[in-house]
């Protein structure tokens, strides 16, 4: 019986193998002669902020060097990093870790409330899976080294009724748009009960009991990725605990509770904070479910499209970037302005977008009557362009917004400088 | 968002240059607003860097950390604020006038940031200053402390809707123009002002671009760029940490100097431009008032920093936090409703939604007495209007609603006779909007009977004047500051046990002043 399921499993395996093979290859196309930039947890929690967007869909899934691909193009983010900030995030994680961890457990163990027996007792395992060192480089490590990773912590994925596993840098798998993305969060707890906690070390500080809002917001979406991926990757690959001498195993779940290490106060002292991330969880399974697949996507998609910058000796990309425009202009964008802070490519999209209403952002689109253009919109809201049966209502708001600003800047005793309206 | 001032965004996108959605300042500007463009260093959790600070624009005080991650040099840093801030703040509360509830000064200081996140770090700069021992192993200055109390009280007014005491440009600059970008991107204090005053030559969007680009013009901060940290800051702070010769050390501090400068200077240009643009704007009317409160404030502060002048706790009480927010709130109501009365344009939104509307005065039964509704028979005047008006009214029967131009005068809302009965006398509306198609809103007027309620002296008939006269034009709103009075609160001491219980009464302590800042 176990073992028909499990050969029924690697026959459809087999079919998904030779699809991903063929989608793999389009988007090794894609890509180019360039290395492959890796999905991470961030960039995920980018993507389903924006589902819509088929663009950064298929750049992504094909790890495209966006970055590199703005700045060819003329439309180059700044998307740097401090090197204060790294050296900073750097020190605070080696001081978490450092003394093999004895502290962060502790502060572990009272934030989540388990026991930690006597101190110095055995009943602790900390298990390094290896830091990857290109972990910054946002290089993808050699593919056997990733199956390694990926079967080390697969192995690694299972409670010890005795104790407590602590996990550091394990490698996790999750299907984004039908592809496989690695994912490396920074710690995993296990508790002897088969509960897993995911653990992000983040070295923004918590003054007074607060931190900045959207920092935790970003670290709560990305711990949430974590969650998800180690959810699934227990259910598909069924890691039973099968530890031999145990007959009764605790079943592991993975809890929505995750841990936020960060640095206390003005300090570099850490600091474990349980933050719950439910509704993060249920904003990212609803948004992957929507992502489109790639593969639907690519077979929209011209079978010669690629974005190789095509770097000469020098590394200089020798395509002519309006070779590269020309196809960016196949992939449809959804710009916001929230983009800005997310995407490498949102100075490109934002000069595509330029005129429409959703460019001033979604409140005003919606205010403007979800009216598609600038110009549209406006020339409703003056009269000069008759309503399309469904714009009945937008254009009769707008026409009394119009009325109303224009009486009010007529009925001001000092006109107000700045611009002529 | 709101509707007129969406409108005013796509308007700016259109013509390429800012729209205005005021007519009026809504906000106090000081003749000499303290001003502070802080930089932090990247990472670090609010670790000063460098700032520029002063009264005048032509000559700010450089201030300079050469390495934030050294705490001597970051009290240094807060000390020599101190030297400036302090006398500043301090200065107004001599000149008061007294009250019969304490004195209170003529004037108060002013603090103008470039940015939100330059308010925020004046709340943590406060936070991490105010509880500094000055005495003991990490002895501070006195004058540390003191700033830090100060700057934290500065930080929470700024929280308080209305408050002119210490304020961000950007905040200023989206209150009173639409630009015809997003508002996340406003938060760039250079492309806002690209947009409202482009130099000559430029239209918004290509001064917004040229603003977006740090080579061109540095972020205003406190956040530094990371090119300008990693390709020019970072040696320059290498350069003075390598330094072993004493009289190698000018030479180096000179350089940090430079750049730092390089980076505050056109930030600290551009507050200044914004303030002489939203000075040319004439204040609101009820902005001195908003100011008299901010006056009372200050000096409430001086006075208790002068008597006690314990640090504000690390976190409210629970009684102390329920207040604050009820405070807030009210000053919001308050705030938006003072606003839209003094202003057309801010006024234009509610029409637009119809919780106000403009409308001409066609009858008036001036002097209609009603019984007062307590028996015993009395009459009291409650006149009758009838307003006609062709905003689409979304009001109900018993509204209260005021008029711009009467504020005292709040009348309740006794009839309103709709469109579709109409009289005939659909005048053309006004401005751009019965065009073409114009015919189907303009045909129906409202006809709004109200019944006032007070301002009108308190003999039998009106005082002359106080009831309006017929072919008057006024506007009326429902958007009323909120007199509600909360519940009353529990003292301290009293504080139930679901909510934590009677907070400690805070003393200052070990742990507070040895906080590590490392």
């Amino acid at each position: 019986m176990q073992n028909r399921r499990s050969e029924q499993i690697r026959g459809s395996e087999q079919i998904r193998g030779s699809e991903q093979i063929r989608t793999e290859a389009r988007l090794d196309l894609i890509r180019g002669s360039a290395a492959r930039r890796r999905h991470d947890a961030r960039t995920i929690a980018a993507l389903t902020r924006n589902p819509g967007c088929n663009r950064r869909a298929v750049l992504d899934a094909a790890g495209v060097d966006k970055d590199g691909l703005s700045r060819h193009i003329g439309f180059a983010a700044p998307f740097g990093q401090s090197q204060f900030a790294i050296i900073r995030g750097n020190a605070f994680e080696a001081r978490v870790r450092n003394d093999g961890g004895t502290d962060l457990l502790r502060l572990l163990a009272d934030c989540l409330g388990f026991d930690l027996g006597p101190a110095g007792s055995p009943g602790v395992t900390v298990l390094d899976l290896g830091a990857s060192a290109e972990q910054d480089g946002g290089v993808r490590p050699a593919a056997e080294n990733l199956a390694d990773r990926l079967d080390r912590t697969v192995t690694a994925l299972r409670p010890d009724p005795h104790g407590i596993v602590l996990v550091a840098h394990p490698l996790l798998a999750l299907p984004v748009g039908g592809q496989d993305v690695h994912l490396e969060p920074d710690l995993l707890v296990i508790r002897p009960d088969g509960q897993f906690h995911v653990v992000e070390i983040k070295s923004f500080p918590v003054v007074d009991g607060q931190a900045d809002g959207e920092k935790v917001a970003a670290a709560a979406v990305q711990a949430a990725v974590y969650v998800l991926a180690l959810r699934r990757m227990l259910r598909a690959r069924e890691v039973v605990p099968t530890v031999p001498m145990m007959p009764v195993v605790p079943p592991a779940t993975v809890s929505h509770d995750v841990v936020l290490v960060c640095p206390r106060d003005f300090s570099n002292a850490p600091l474990a904070t349980r933050v719950d991330v439910r509704r993060q969880l249920l904003g990212l399974e609803h948004q992957l479910t929507r992502l489109a697949t790639i593969e639907a996507l690519l077979d929209d998609l011209p079978a010669d499209l690629t974005f190789d910058l095509a770097a000469g000796p020098d590394g200089a990309p020798t395509r002519p970037a309006t070779e590269l425009t020309t196809g960016l202009d196949l992939l449809d964008a959804r710009y916001t302005p929230d983009c800005l802070s997310t995407c490498e490519l949102a100075f490109r999209c934002r000069h595509e977008a330029a005129g429409r209403t959703a460019a001033l952002g979604a409140s005003v689109r919606e205010d403007l009557g979800g009216i598609d253009t600038v110009t549209e919109a406006l020339d409703l809201a003056h009269g000069t362009r008759a309503p399309a049966e469904d714009q009945a209502e937008a254009a009769e708001r707008l026409r009394i917004t119009a009325r109303m600003y224009a009486e009010a800047l007529a009925g001001a005793s000092h006109p107000p400088g700045g611009a002529d309206g | 968002m709101s509707a007129i001032s969406s409108y005013a965004r796509a308007l700016a996108a259109a013509t390429g240059t800012a729209a205005p959605i005021a007519t009026v300042r809504h906000v106090h500007l000081s003749e000499r607003p303290l001003v502070l463009v802080p930089l932090t260093l990247a990472g670090e959790a609010n670790a000063p860097l460098a700032a520029l600070v002063g009264t005048r624009q032509a000559d700010p005080t450089l201030l300079v950390v050469p390495q934030p991650r050294n705490r001597d040099l970051r009290f240094a840093f807060a000390a020599d604020l101190a030297e400036i801030v302090l006398p500043h703040v301090l200065g107004f509360a001599a000149d008061a006038e007294e009250l019969a509830n304490g004195p209170r000064a003529h004037d108060a200081p002013q603090l103008i940031l470039p940015n939100p996140a330059g308010l925020a770090f004046l709340r943590l700069f406060g936070r991490s200053t105010r509880f500094r021992a000055t005495d003991g192993d990490y002895a501070v200055p006195p004058s540390v402390p003191l700033l830090g109390r100060w700057l934290t009280f500065f930080a929470e007014r700024a929280e308080i809707p209305g408050s002119s005491l210490a304020r961000a440009v950007t905040d200023l600059l989206s209150l009173h123009w639409a630009t015809g970008q997003s508002a996340l991107e406003d938060a760039n204090l250079a492309a806002a002002m690209g947009w409202i005053d482009p130099p000559p030559g430029r239209d918004g969007p290509t001064s917004a671009r040229l603003a977006e680009d740090p080579a061109h013009s540095p972020p205003a901060g406190p956040t530094t760029d990371p090119g300008f940290d990693n390709d020019i800051l970072a040696p320059a702070i290498a350069a003075y940490d390598a330094v072993t010769d004493p009289a190698a050390l000018p030479t180096v501090l000179a350089r940090l100097r430079d750049v730092l400068r390089g980076q505050l200077q056109p930030t600290w240009d551009l507050v200044w431009r914004a303030l002489d643009l939203l000075r040319q704007l004439p204040p609101g009317a009820s902005v001195a008032g908003r100011w008299e409160t901010d006056r009372a404030r200050y000096t409430g502060f001086h006075t208790y920093m002068a008597e006690e002048g314990l640090p504000q706790a690390r976190l409210d009480g629970a009684v102390a936090a329920a207040r604050r927010l009820n405070r807030i709130e009210q000053a919001q109501s308050a705030y938006d409703a003072e606003r839209a009365f003094d202003d057309p344009l801010v006024m234009a939104d509610h029409r637009v939604t119809g919780e106000a509307f403009q409308g001409t005065v066609l009858a008036v039964d001036r002097d209609r007495r009603v019984p007062n509704g307590r028996g015993k028979g009395r009459l009291v005047t409650r006149p009758l209007l009838t307003v006609r008006t062709e905003d689409p009214v979304r009001l109900t029967l018993g509204t209260r609603v005021v008029a711009s131009s009467r504020r005292k005068q709040e009348c309740l809302i006794v009839a309103i006779d709709t469109p579709g009965g109409d009289d005939g006398l659909t005048g053309a509306g006004a401005g751009t909007g019965t065009g073409a198609d114009g015919g189907r809103s303009a045909t129906g007027a409202t006809l709004i009977t109200l019944e006032a309620q007070s301002g009108m002296g308190r003999s039998a008939a009106p005082a002359p004047g106080s009831v309006p006269e017929a072919g008057e034009t006024l506007c009326y709103s429902a958007v009323l500051a909120d007199g509600v009075r909360s519940v009353a609160m529990p003292d301290a001491a009293d504080t139930p046990w679901t909510h934590g219980g009677p907070p400690e009464p805070y003393e200052p302590n070990e742990r507070d002043t040895a906080e590590a800042w490392d």
